[in-house]
């Protein structure tokens, strides 16, 4: 066993299944335990690379757990339990975390409940546009559909109830807010988040490599375009020769 | 020459594409989806002399019609038992058969499946999107253009012509079994539901409902109530994970489930259970056991080793034709009885001959 260096309790594990197994580092959406997580995936998937640890199929990083998905012919729930109990990530820290510049147009047909959202927090529209793009978001997690990313560091004004009912179709691309969270729809799907606005760069593009424009532990920030821009870059990016601005910090 | 297809001329309610799934994209938020009923789709792609995990059609409820549109075909059924019929003559299952260009092969509804798998020799010549054929229909991936097969539509076939090896067939005591109840490992989250619900879980009956599909199957019953709220931060889920929305009602997760989700999951059956599981239709009733995680691998290491070895307990068969075979047996019939019937029989000697 690798000795720990670290304060944070031990996480738990819990089975899911016969194939697959949870490792848990808490139960908060919290940037700390968040990074704790990144940096465990990144060991298992470097311990399954060198080969320390097999079976090991896939992994699912989320706010506050990472869900192994593994092989039991290869490597029992004991087994795996142990050998993961026995990985240190305390002094590994994940991929550094990039930066991203995400232009957006707010309000009008882009932006459909913006209106809603400055009347429900007692703002004006361009208030809550300001108060938006004042905060840095982070991606905690990829989840609920192909490139959809859970952003967190949404200021606190707009943590919103999500709507009753949902949309049923919202365009790629859309940028919303709910409950505590924001996000960039990747493609058309059902949504029941405030829409505040839309940005023309593609969160998930087949055409490129890899087609996934963010990893958990990305920060964002966004930057308020007119109509006019947006249409510019939408066909640029229609067109695959267009990528938000990024910068490694 | 023409590309060689298998053409779509009714594929029935619902007809996806579907291999082994896709992996390695759940971290990005890409759904498996791959068989309903993992061990069928293996079956037939054995019969037809394929890997396991090559891909294959799923069809629903009913296979409908297929026609070949190459030199010649392979093809098997499996799933469950569908009546299948060579240009409107019936045909035996749990079998290859080689088709010729322009014959028709229609499958029937089953009363012991709802999903069935019509694998081709060879293979559906189809681009890979995300390392895999499967089709998620919710996220447009994969399959022929993200989408179900359309009624018309070509799948374009790997080989032109069927390979010169003999049809396979299996026996039936070789089928995986279906059972019920199915076996469950609680967790990861049934510390967040009160006693009272994992003993409704284990001792009661559930109903299949009506809202039932390849995602999963919502189940009605006793409920489970949970210990705090019916929210928790999302996590990832596996296939077969039973989920318990604010309602306390379960939903069984399927292939085409999404990767994370925010509802507490109860339990989790086991990955021997989920061909079973696959096979849930509306009305049916469900009762689970519970089993150790350690029960849970060894059955799966049992059930893989079954179908590890299966391909090797394939028999070698004879050609089926329907119309040499109608004709001897007609023509046996005719020599024993030592009378041609100046009724049907004689007419479907005729109709034979002319054929051949």
């Amino acid at each position: 066993m690798v000795s720990k260096t670290t304060d944070m309790p031990l996480p738990r594990i819990l089975p899911a299944g016969d194939m697959a197994l949870v490792v848990e580092f808490g139960d908060a959406i919290d940037p700390a335990i968040n990074a704790r997580t990144l940096a465990f995936d990144a060991a298992i998937a470097a311990a399954a690379e060198s080969g320390a640890l097999s079976g090991i199929v896939e992994t699912v990083p989320t706010y506050r757990s990472v869900l192994v998905h593994y092989d039991p012919l290869v490597i029992g729930f004991e087994a795996l339990s142990n050998a993961l109990s026995g990985l240190s990530a305390g002094d590994r820290a994940a991929e550094p975390g990039r930066l991203w510049t995400v232009p957006t147009v707010f309000g009008g047909e882009h932006g459909i409940d913006l209106e809603f959202v400055a009347t429900t927090i007692g703002a004006r529209p361009s208030e809550v546009i300001d108060l938006f793009l004042s905060a840095e978001y982070r991606v905690y997690m990829i989840g609920f559909a192909p490139g959809f990313a859970y952003l967190g560091g949404s200021p606190e004004r707009l943590h919103l109830p999500r709507r009753p009912e949902p949309r049923a179709r919202v365009p790629a691309g859309t940028v919303s807010v709910g409950g505590m969270q924001a996000a960039i729809n990747s493609m058309e799907m059902p949504s029941g988040w405030h829409l505040l606005g839309r940005t023309p760069a593609r969160v998930f593009d087949l055409r490129r490599d890899p087609p996934f424009l963010f990893r958990p532990g990305d920060r964002i920030r966004f930057t308020s375009v007119e109509d006019a821009t947006f249409r510019r870059l939408a066909r640029d990016a229609e067109a695959g020769a267009y990528m938000p601005a990024c910068s490694l910090s | 020459m023409s590309t060689p297809v298998l053409r779509a001329v009714d594929p029935g309610p619902l007809a996806t594409i579907q291999d082994g799934g896709r992996r390695l994209w759940q971290r990005y938020g890409v759904s498996p989806a791959g068989p309903a009923d993992p061990p069928s789709h293996a079956i037939a792609n054995l019969l037809v002399g394929n890997p396991r995990a090559a891909a294959a059609v799923e069809f629903t409820l009913i296979g409908g019609t297929w026609q070949v549109e190459a030199t010649s075909v392979r093809l098997a059924v499996a799933g469950g038992s569908f009546p299948i019929s060579v240009d409107g003559q019936a045909a035996p299952g749990r079998r290859s058969l080689t088709l010729r260009r322009g014959q028709s092969l229609t499958i029937g509804p089953a009363d012991d499946a709802v999903r069935g798998y019509l694998a081709v020799a060879g293979g559906f010549a189809l681009p890979a999107v995300l390392d895999s054929l499967a089709t998620h229909v919710r996220s447009g991936l994969g399959g022929l253009d993200g989408r179900a097969i359309g009624r018309g539509a070509a799948l374009p076939l790997g080989l032109d012509a069927a390979p010169e090896s003999p049809d396979l067939a299996l026996d039936a005591r070789e089928l995986p079994p279906r059972r019920l109840p199915l076996r469950i490992v609680l967790g990861p989250q049934d510390d967040q539901f009160f006693p009272a619900a994992i003993a409704n879980l284990l001792d009661t009956d559930y109903t299949v409902t009506r809202e039932a599909d390849r995602m999963g199957c919502k189940l009605a019953g006793a409920p489970l109530p949970h210990r705090g709220g019916h929210n928790i931060i999302s996590d990832g889920i596996a296939t077969g994970s039973i989920q318990v929305p604010g309602s306390g009602q379960p939903i069984l997760l399927l292939v085409d489930r999404q990767t994370t989700g925010g509802y507490p999951k109860i339990a989790t059956v086991i990955s021997a259970d989920l061909g079973t599981a696959g096979q849930l239709r509306p009305g049916d009733r469900v009762r689970f056991a519970r089993v150790t995680v350690a029960e849970a691998q060894g059955l799966a290491r049992q059930a893989r080793t079954g179908l590890d070895g299966l391909a090797a307990r394939l028999s070698p068969v004879g050609p089926w034709d329907s119309n040499h075979l109608d004709a001897g047996r007609l023509l046996g019939l005719n020599l024993i009885g030592g009378v041609v019937s100046a009724g049907t029989a004689g007419e479907n000697v005729d109709a034979c001959q002319l054929e051949t």
